[in-house]
């Protein structure tokens, strides 16, 4: 048991635990609130993997931006003992039962497969290799999806602006 | 070293977790909640197997880290969308939604 795998155990405990609740509470405040605690997991299997850089991009746009935008527009459109209205007992056991059977069907196939030889390289993946790859227009850089995304998020500042303004 | 499938393991719990949520929330903002699960859960999967499988490759690490960038993206386009529902029918239970067609 390597300090590797206990740190990788509980990151796992934590993102399934976080996960569950986040989906089962029924205050919809706590859901965002476990939602952030995923995050911060899913930020801890990058850095555990070596990709700080991806690990720093998760906490930034996900857990600094995406959660704090989730939180204020749950303050504007809840009120204050707002709770989630119970579900019919039949269409809840429905879908735990079609969840945990395509869970069931996801995991074996996985476990059955085998994967090509995993040959792990621990060690730090260098910025200045991420800085050309995304740069670069050859093969194997991404300028092209790079050029795309902004438009995408020009878009997206266009578009959000243009539905929720007041009228 | 970690195997790989355990990864794997934990980013399928989390996917079908989400797909729950998904089937089972009745609010807007916690249906958008339960989707960013999933499309978290595939990020871990894109960046685990450029790690153990191609790890000389930076394919899936791009794009996982483009896919946090459009996730973003859908995020915004949605809460602006779900607070104008708001505005209209003071409301965002998915069974008021009918209301807005007429």
């Amino acid at each position: 048991m390597t300090l590797n795998l206990i740190v990788f155990f509980i990151l796992a405990v934590f993102i399934c635990v976080c996960s569950v609740l986040s989906v089962t509470t029924s205050r919809i405040l706590r859901a965002a609130t476990y939602l952030l605690f995923v995050l911060f997991g899913t930020a801890g299997i990058y850095f555990q993997l070596n990709y700080s850089f991806l690990g720093a991009v998760q906490l930034l746009i996900y857990a600094g931006g995406i959660t704090v935008l989730y939180v204020f527009s749950i303050l504007l459109t809840s009120s204050q003992g707002d709770k989630a209205e119970k579900l019919k007992n039949s269409k809840m056991l429905a879908g735990l039962i079609s969840t945990l059977a395509g869970l069931a069907i996801c995991l074996i196939v996985m476990l059955k497969n085998k994967f090509l030889p995993s040959h792990f390289e621990s060690g730090e993946l260098d910025v200045r290799a991420i800085g050309h790859a995304l740069m670069g227009a050859g093969k194997y850089q991404y300028i092209l999806p790079f050029e795309v995304i902004s438009i995408l998020l020009l878009a997206c500042i266009v578009g959000g602006i243009l539905i929720a303004r007041k009228r | 070293m970690v195997p790989m499938e355990y990864y794997l393991v934990v980013s399928t719990i989390m996917m079908f977790v989400g797909m729950y949520g998904f089937f089972t929330r009745r609010n807007l903002l916690a249906m958008l909640i339960s989707v960013e699960l999933i499309l978290n859960s595939v990020d871990i999967n894109f960046v685990v197997f450029n790690r153990y499988l191609f790890p000389e490759q930076l394919e899936g690490f791009f794009f996982a880290m483009f896919a946090i960038g459009v996730s973003a993206a859908e995020t915004a386009v949605a809460i602006a969308i779900i607070i104008n529902i708001y505005r209209n029918i003071r409301n965002i239970q998915v069974k008021n939604l009918n209301e807005m067609k007429n």
